[in-house]
């Protein structure tokens, strides 16, 4: 079984470029390759002009990685001895890595656990704990591999503004971000690849990925919960079609790209002959998500269609 | 306060990298050998644990004479000064192959410590040294215990210190490169890699002279004894404290210039046969995709 299959892609030097997939679409292989964690069975892959079969030390001096929604780290030591542990296999002075602990712990907000041993920590201060780590060494490039999973809405903004500002400062750095959560790559990402099941499907900048459904009209419609949603299915002039479940709220949101907007009547009257009712209607603008139903032919959190 | 992530640029020497790797984890593995609990638990654990262990073997001694007849101290002595130091082979060997395991499925440290630019042999060294000042600890212990409690005849005055020095240095370059080959093993194994450990405990316990002397085993068992370094690693231990020695038939006749020559021979041999495995397991595991395998067993 291959993991990843035909895939050409360029990152320019001062990009942020998202990777955008379901599970097991080849996102963290195609890292682990990048990383000198894995090597390819086939291809070439070059990582800051360096061969990551044959020059895997050269790459190694310049990069760097964080993975989310792990709970990685010696639990015996503190944040700062473990950061510091890290900053050592790079050979970065002691005095100069707690220079740089206590500066990016400020930065996230962590700066009151530095002497706090890591189990102690939540899973969320582990996380910024782990991008500290990763940070530290400031690499050319980095690879964030879904670096806010699992996180709270703060954290994750945080982070968010934390990989904005990083990116701002040189314009040398670069970053190649893998994210579940299709409003990070389009707040973030100077160019997204959208990768299912090992291919590159398209890779542009988020408005260029919009783009290539503009002139499709995106129907929202939140609904009464229903069990049955096949109805919806099959109405003329709905090109693609997903649905999530709002167990919270006790509703259904269902999204339609349509290539025919008069199959709004038709949705709309689908609605009662399905057993439940309208609790709010909204028409909009495509986002990645759309570009990524369409591509896909699914969500990334819902069933597929 | 808006703070620069831009640091200033530090592109050490691979020999400072190697060095500043071996330091830390040299220090990561103290704590880890000595940080869980606090230090007066630390302290009677340590001393406890070596006593407990030569009480063992007073009992089974006492067993064995009984059954065989043989009151002979020399044969106490043997055993007594080959189980001690067999300690290393234990903890130091098993637990150099157990970092990987460690680092990887409990600490899930391995991937981020992998794609550093540090060497991770120097890496796996540094964590060895915390096993090797423990485990020297224990065999101190054991001795003390055995010289003062036991009657094991010994006085700093009665070693043949040279030898002994040049025959533990070597011995434990050994003991570690048979750990590198077992790390090697480990990128590849996941839970299998501690049933895999007590196997070669065993076989180099049944062996190499710990507990019986070689001429006691079959033939075919004795050839095999003498290929193996730790056979002549614990031979020229017990002739450079003299407790023991003269006392495998197999090995009397080979000169203590001769043990040591093999010793040599057969460290550097192994070495290499451990370094080549360790680099195989390394490229398959990077093959395969194992550097970062969590298999929760």
């Amino acid at each position: 079984m291959k993991a990843l299959n035909d895939v050409n892609l360029t990152i320019n030097e001062g990009e942020l470029f998202g990777l955008l997939g379901p599970n097991g679409a080849g996102k963290t292989t195609l890292i682990k390759i990048l990383c000198t964690l894995l090597l390819p069975t086939s291809g070439e892959a070059k990582v800051l002009g360096y061969d990551v079969q044959k020059e895997t030390n050269s790459i190694r001096q310049k990069i760097n990685m964080v993975s989310g929604g792990e709970t990685s780290g010696y639990g015996l030591l503190t944040v700062r001895e473990n950061i510091w542990l890290f900053s050592q296999l790079y050979g970065i002075p002691t005095k100069e890595a707690n220079r740089r602990i206590e500066m990016l712990m400020k930065e996230l907000k962590l700066e009151h656990k530095m002497n706090s041993k890591v189990r102690t920590l939540s899973t969320g201060l582990r996380q910024k704990a782990n991008m500290v780590r990763g940070f530290m060494t400031d690499p050319d490039l980095i690879f964030l591999d879904e670096p806010t999973l699992g996180l709270d809405v703060n954290a994750s903004r945080l982070i968010r503004d934390f990989i904005k500002k990083w990116m701002s400062e040189k314009p040398t750095r670069t970053m190649l971000l893998t994210t579940h959560y299709m409003v990070e790559a389009d707040e973030l990402c100077d160019r997204v690849a959208i990768i299912n099941d090992g291919r590159v499907l398209a890779c542009d900048t988020p408005q260029n990925l919009k783009r290539l459904i503009h002139q499709d009209a995106v129907l929202k419609l939140e609904i009464k919960q229903v069990a049955e949603v096949s109805a919806f299915r099959n109405i003329p002039g709905v090109r693609n079609f997903t649905h999530d479940q709002n167990i919270a709220t006790g509703t259904t949101m269902l999204k339609f790209i349509l290539d025919d907007e008069a199959a709004v009547a038709d949705i709309v009257a689908a609605v009662p002959k399905s057993g439940s009712r309208i609790v709010s209607v909204e028409k909009t603008e495509p986002t990645l998500e759309d570009v990524f139903v369409t591509l896909v032919g699914r969500g990334l959190t819902n069933h597929e269609v | 306060m808006a703070v620069n992530t831009a640091f200033r640029n530090h592109n050490p020497s691979a020999r400072k990298r190697n060095i500043d790797t071996f330091k830390c984890s040299a220090w990561l593995g103290w704590q880890m050998e000595s940080n869980w609990t606090d230090p007066f638990l630390f302290a009677v654990y340590s001393i406890v644990k070596p006593i407990a262990g030569s009480l063992i073997l007073v009992v089974m001694y006492a067993i064995i004479s009984a059954i065989g007849g043989n009151n002979d101290p020399q044969m106490f002595y043997y055993m007594f000064v080959s189980n001690c130091f067999f300690m290393y082979v234990g903890q130091v060997l098993f637990g150099v192959a157990q970092i990987v395991h460690d680092d990887r499925e409990h600490f899930q440290t391995m991937k981020y410590i992998y794609i550093s630019p540090s060497n991770y042999l120097s890496y796996m060294i540094g964590r060895s040294v915390s096993k090797l000042i423990v485990t020297t600890f224990a065999v101190v212990i054991t001795m003390a215990f055995g010289i003062f409690m036991l009657g094991i005849p010994l006085s700093l005055f009665s070693i043949n210190w040279p030898l002994f020095l040049v025959v533990m240095a070597i011995g434990i370059f050994c003991i570690m490169a048979f750990g590198l080959a077992l790390a090697g093993v480990s990128f590849l194994t996941a839970k299998h890699q501690g049933g895999m450990n007590e196997g070669i405990a065993g076989v180099f316990y049944l062996f190499c002279g710990v507990v019986f002397p070689v001429s006691t085993l079959p033939a075919w068992g004795v050839a095999f004894a003498k290929v193996l370094p730790i056979t002549y690693w614990l031979e020229l231990i017990r002739r450079s404290l003299d407790l023991g020695a003269g006392l495998d038939q197999a090995l009397v006749g080979t000169s203590t210039m001769v043990c040591l020559l093999i010793l040599v021979v057969s460290t550097i041999v192994f070495t290499v046969i451990a370094l080549i495995i360790f680099k195989a397991g390394d490229t398959v595991a990077r093959q395969k995709g194992l550097i970062d395998m969590t298999t929760a067993y």
